[in-house]
């Protein structure tokens, strides 16, 4: 119950919550992010909140060939790890961007893709963990609003998914979060429907229930799941032709 | 977007900014009329500015806590209701704490709260040993009761028009169980609860309900509230190996806004003659948890839509102690012949208050809600002017219609808060619709 848990890319609002999910449950917490130091408030919080150990990381995601060396660099291996790294950009200049595409499909696949490679190989090695990939429901498919961010989640939850089955035998368990519309920093600027949005805490409530639960893909809100049955099943000569 | 306090009037289309960190907080600030906002909580205009409000629930990081002293330091986003959750299984319990927990630390001291021991400890500034406030340039200030002792005054009780808060350190209360021991005294008029508040000013929190109903010789019939914490033997015998671990309430959720006929002058009296002749046969001694006790209405989610869509209003006055027995008989003989009974009132006997701007004072203070219909409005100027007579003052906090003159009228001290501000290049910083509205 008590394993420590490593939360990648620590800054963001979901990532946040659920460093505080899991404190409040009682596990040491490694919170990594680039130039970590910074989140100094963000130890002190988890410390005073839940009077858990909580160590600091230096991480950057694209990094890839870092990665051996990031894991190496633990204290100690942890017995969960949940990756909250992403970037969305602005789907405009995704498309006219190539610096900007590929920051984008790099964060959201390439990066989170290797790491939770090399953490599968050192779980399964010990025979245990558990892997927390943060997707999204725009991976379920690709739309013209927002396809190049989609795509690179809709890799990252083939490759949790590749994984899931690869590992099972290992006792390693491989949990896929789908949140849907989140209130975070990241989509301050939209104007999101209340039914479908939720708080970061929720996703972190649900990301606690799931690995409890060994659950192995979850739609944080139910009528998501709903959502993106009706999406993924309309006919692509329909499907071509709307603005979704 | 459309922002409105607790009592959902006025309902006004803002500029709602959500900064994640120090550097973005202070280039909004820096573009003026700011007003930091926390939960919500407070009833009326406080905490909203059309040009700039600034939601502070992102600083929400506990910085430290030392067990010798029971100080906390916090930023203030932090709420109260977490606070609790992080302390009570460690023995600790806010020093000073409202109604409700669903309140920030910096709205806390923005409002400088009081609770049911302010006869005792004071209001939430008795529980303050330093703030962070945040000025228009940016720059961070700490003030405390001796290092810029003059903005620590006037920050507590200032409405968030000194600066935006945003950290603080305050201290909690050592506790020996997470359980009260309350005792109820039903008082038959207004004469027999002032004597139960002035017989009993040694216990630590007294609180009365009031049914603003009753008439004549039952004028002011009330429950009075007192409590104590109670220590581990007291506890319940199932709950007594786990003090600190009061069962859980079922949170619900008011469902919808309630339609405007829900709420009369029939079904209000009808409560509040259930509510004292329920309360009247629980008289005398019981236990219970802390969360019932101190935050009833939390239970209910939501529970400001049973005003329906037109909201409501709080009406909340302090009169002094030497002529708080008359001016309250007025104001309840005003309100139960207009037939405008609100449905939840309480009054609550205030001890001494030293600070330039906070809202208590010794004496009692009555606080009624109202719904947002003509009659109900058409009442406040009788209220206003009984209040005046008799040298009372309003809460901040729950205000959301005050004019102007009448605030200045009944606060001489609102004059010298606004040209504290001229003077400290604070008065176009720093503005909410109500400060704007009352002219501070």
């Amino acid at each position: 119950m008590t394993s420590p848990v490593l939360i990648l890319g620590a800054r963001s609002d979901i990532a946040r919550a659920t460093a505080r999910a899991f404190a409040a449950e009682g596990h040491p917490i490694q919170l990594a992010a680039r130039h970590a130091a910074d989140l100094q408030n963000d130890k002190a919080d988890l410390e005073t909140r839940y009077n858990v150990e909580v160590t600091l990381h230096d991480f950057d995601v694209l990094e890839v060939d870092r990665h051996d060396a990031f894991v190496d660099g633990l204290p100690v291996l942890p017995g969960i790890a949940v990756c909250a790294v992403g970037k969305m950009g602005e789907q405009a200049d995704n498309e006219t961007d190539t610096a900007a595409a590929v920051a984008v499909l790099r964060s959201n696949f390439e990066g989170p893709a290797i790491l939770f490679g090399v953490l599968a190989n050192r779980f399964a090695e010990r025979g245990a963990g558990t892997l927390v990939g943060i997707s999204s429901v725009a991976g379920d498919r690709g739309r013209a609003s927002n396809y190049v961010y989609g795509s690179a989640k809709a890799g990252f939850t083939a490759f949790l998914s590749g994984l899931r089955n690869r590992l099972c035998k290992r006792n390693v368990h491989v949990v896929t979060v789908k949140p849907g519309f989140v209130n975070t920093a990241m989509t301050a600027h939209l104007d999101l429907p209340k039914k479908l949005t939720a708080d970061p805490a929720e996703v972190a409530t649900a990301i606690v229930a799931a690995v409890n639960k060994s659950r192995n893909i979850i739609y944080v809100r139910p009528i998501w799941w709903a959502v993106m049955m009706v999406i993924r099943n309309i006919p692509e000569a329909i499907f071509k032709k709307t603005s979704l | 977007m459309t922002v409105s306090g607790w009592g959902n009037f006025p309902k006004l289309d803002a500029r709602l900014s959500a900064p994640r960190h120090e550097a973005a907080l202070a280039a909004l600030v820096a573009e003026g009329r700011a007003i930091a906002r926390g939960n919500g909580r407070s009833y009326g205009d406080s905490a909203v500015s059309v040009a700039n409000t600034i939601d502070m629930r992102c600083f929400d990081r506990m910085l430290g806590f030392d067990p010798a002293t029971g100080q906390l330091v916090a930023e203030a986003g932090v709420m109260l209701a977490d606070v609790i959750d992080s302390f009570l299984p460690r023995g600790w319990f806010p020093m000073v704490t409202p109604g409700t927990k669903l309140i920030t630390l910096g709205g806390a001291i923005a409002a400088d709260v009081h609770g049911k021991n302010h006869h005792v400890d004071g209001s939430f500034r008795a529980c303050v040993d330093w703030i962070d406030v945040m000025g228009p340039d940016g720059a961070v200030t700490r003030c405390s009761r001796d290092e810029n002792a003059v903005l620590f005054g006037w920050t507590l009780g200032g409405m968030g028009l000194t600066g935006v808060i945003l950290r603080c350190a305050i201290r909690l209360r050592p506790v020996k169980s997470g359980w009260i021991r309350q005792q109820m005294i039903p008082a038959e008029n207004l004469d027999a609860v002032i004597t139960a508040f002035e017989d009993n000013m040694d216990a630590t929190y007294s609180v009365a309900w009031i049914d603003c109903a009753a008439k004549g010789d039952r004028l002011g019939r009330s429950l009075v509230m007192l409590g104590e914490h109670a220590d581990p033997g007291e506890v319940p015998a199932r709950h007594r190996a786990t003090p600190f671990h009061a069962p859980r309430h079922r949170k619900i959720t008011f469902p919808m806004n309630a339609p405007s006929f829900a709420l009369n002058p029939l079904t209000v009296r009808a409560f509040n003659a259930l509510y004292y002749w329920n309360g009247a046969r629980q008289k005398g001694q019981s236990i219970v948890d802390w969360d019932g006790y101190f935050y009833p209405l939390d239970a209910i989610l939501k529970w400001n839509r049973l005003y329906g869509r037109k909201g409501f209003m709080q009406f909340q006055c302090v009169l002094p102690q030497d002529t708080a027995r008359d001016g309250l008989n007025r104001l309840l003989t005003a309100i139960s012949e207009s037939g405008q009974a609100s449905f939840l009132s309480v009054l609550k006997r205030f001890g001494p208050q030293d600070s330039p701007f906070s809202f208590p004072m010794e004496g009692y203070t009555l606080a009624l809600d109202f719904p947002r219909h003509a009659r109900a409005i058409a009442l406040m100027p009788d209220l206003d002017a009984i209040t005046l007579d008799h040298g009372g003052r309003y809460y901040l906090a729950k205000d959301s219609r005050l004019p102007a003159d009448t605030f200045t009228a009944a606060d001489p001290r609102a004059a010298d808060f606004a040209a504290w501000r001229r003077d400290n290049g604070l008065a176009d910083a720093f503005a909410s619709a109500q400060s704007e509205r009352l002219h501070l």
